[in-house]
């Protein structure tokens, strides 16, 4: 079930963000306030509670020991997951995850993984036996738009206080191994006008998504393109110079 | 899987002259063939030859959308299913929708939702089946860019075709169209599609590692690549429809040119005549 939005109120969110200023006072390249909450869950072995504007995000880490993927078997496994909870929106249903989760949970993954966020070497305790399993799951709690971004702050600033549960096997319990911090930042296209971090309104009324995760030396790490409209080679140029601007100050937040 | 390994580089992919496992420049891409209409029942169809990857596309409607809850009263639903033989892969793949799949099927829905003109078939969907037979990596651009001529041949009016090709970076080196050694080992891929005489850009997917600078390069790349298909996927159209003057001489007046098998039709029933009306 998509959520409606009436076409006066779809023509004034267009109209506001054309002006410069946003229905929420935003400028098109500002970020929501966020806030991000560590170790937020005692039972897990990280956790964050993030909020990015109204949107609200828990993250939970569980390390749990496994087995490796027999293609890298000295190195521990990510798994990843989102949760669109019916008490997060009431256009949200319960049941097993629809594409949309499915791709949010995709997009965060591949953010983190492919700027090498985790040290997987050090999580191998018997190679092709043993290693340690983190499993990442996103649960969205308020929806205001933007959860590719709020779940990645969130997963990201729940695996910088992770620790490895190494106890459980006779060991010390240590940090999980972070080495980078990819941040990721998406843009709504609206007609003409490019936004980034947009609201539920926006969304609702965005034609084309794009996300871009860019890592602490300015380089791209993933990107993905969503929604039915399109990018021109000058826009994604532009969202990529904008991610970057925007992603320093986030990326403090999730270390700090 | 061809997206989320992390897998630690262990191989060679481009050797001392600066060729690649198989030959190729960076600026080549894999042989490719296509043909429309390959499959009798489906309303559209075609199958692509692309590398190792042989993936075959069928177009069913505009029809009825199902379930009716779902239906559109202002226009048509473009829903694709991109699905993957159990056989396709080294490794068998446990069948059904896994996570990746599910993935692809949206972002190649959206990227056809806004070619089609949609508005024409309200309550009506297009749907659109990718089977990938055999995978070789770029199995997403394959199916996307056999998918738009299955469109065309299905008669789905649309803006132009869209065509697909994948541009990644080996050896840290920019590269067109990777195999599955050089994505498995190499050290970025980007699936792009586009709509090739405007430049928009529908789908664009990217793993890995790329500096501002290689995006560049791997974009202009991947443009002129698609170009390159945009070509081979009308020329496959004008194989399957176009009659030379000879053919067209041969035919039989006013018969079209023979396409495939109407539906078979029922006569109209005779109307019975009207109270009062006597027959002539």
């Amino acid at each position: 079930m998509t959520e409606l939005i009436s076409e006066l109120q779809r023509e004034r969110v267009y109209r506001l963000a054309a002006s410069g200023t946003r229905s929420d006072g935003r400028t098109p390249e500002e970020v929501r306030p966020l806030t991000i909450e560590k170790n937020y869950i005692k039972n897990a072995e990280g956790s964050a509670r993030v909020k990015l504007g109204n949107t609200d995000v828990l993250v939970g880490v569980k390390v749990e020991l496994g087995v490796p993927y027999p293609d890298t078997p000295d190195s521990g496994v990510l798994s990843t997951g989102a949760e669109l909870i019916p008490m997060a929106s009431p256009y949200f249903e319960s049941g097993p995850p629809r594409p949309d989760a499915i791709e949010i949970a995709r997009v965060v993954d591949r953010g983190i993984r492919e700027a090498h966020t985790i040290d997987f070497k050090k999580l191998c305790i018997t190679p092709k036996e043993k290693v340690w399993i983190c499993f990442v799951d996103m649960h969205v709690l308020d929806y205001d738009g933007n959860l590719f971004d709020a779940a990645s702050y969130g997963a990201m600033s729940a695996l910088t206080c992770t620790k490895v549960p190494a106890s459980k096997i006779g060991k010390e319990d240590y940090p999980l191994p972070i080495q980078h911090y990819p941040v990721s930042v998406t843009a709504a296209k609206i007609r003409d006008v490019i936004v980034i971090d947009p609201n539920r309104q926006e969304e609702q009324i965005a034609d084309a998504r794009l996300t871009i995760a860019t890592d602490e030396n300015g380089d791209i790490r993933a990107m993905q393109k969503g929604l039915r409209g399109s990018f021109s080679y000058e826009e994604i140029s532009r969202v990529i110079g904008l991610a970057l601007k925007a992603s320093e100050v986030i990326r403090t937040k999730i270390k700090a | 899987m061809e997206d989320v390994e992390h897998i630690e580089k262990k191989m060679k992919l481009i050797d001392e002259n600066g060729l690649r496992l198989d030959g190729r420049k960076p600026e080549d891409m894999r042989p490719i063939r296509m043909e429309v209409g390959v499959l009798k029942r489906a309303d559209g169809s075609a199958y692509i030859e692309w590398g190792g990857n042989k993936v075959l596309a069928a177009v069913y409607g505009p029809r009825e959308a199902h379930p009716r809850h779902l239906q559109d009263p202002t226009k048509a639903l473009v829903q694709c299913r991109y699905n993957m033989a159990p056989f396709s892969v080294t490794e068998r793949k446990r069948p059904g929708p896994d996570r990746r799949s599910v993935e692809i099927s949206k972002v190649i829905s959206e990227a056809f939702d806004s070619v089609v003109f949609s508005e024409q078939f309200p309550r009506a969907s297009v749907d659109i089946f990718i089977e990938i037979l055999q995978a070789d990596a770029g199995t997403r651009c394959a199916g996307l860019t056999a998918a738009s001529i299955a469109l065309a041949d299905a008669g789905i009016p649309m803006r132009d075709l869209v065509a697909s090709c994948a541009v990644g970076k080996i050896d840290g080196v920019v590269c067109l169209d990777l195999r599955k050694e050089e994505d498995n080992y190499g050290d970025a891929d980007m699936p792009v599609a586009m709509i090739p005489r405007t430049g928009e850009v529908l789908l664009l997917q990217m793993d890995g590692h790329l500096t501002l600078d290689e995006f560049d390069k791997a974009f202009g790349m991947v443009k002129d690549a698609i170009g390159g298909i945009y070509e081979m996927q009308k020329d496959a159209l004008r194989k399957r429809y176009a009659v030379t003057a000879e053919e067209f001489s041969d035919l039989p007046e006013q018969a079209p040119p023979e396409r495939r098998a109407p539906p078979e039709r029922e006569a109209p029933p005779e109307m019975p005549p009207e109270d009062g009306e006597v027959p002539q």
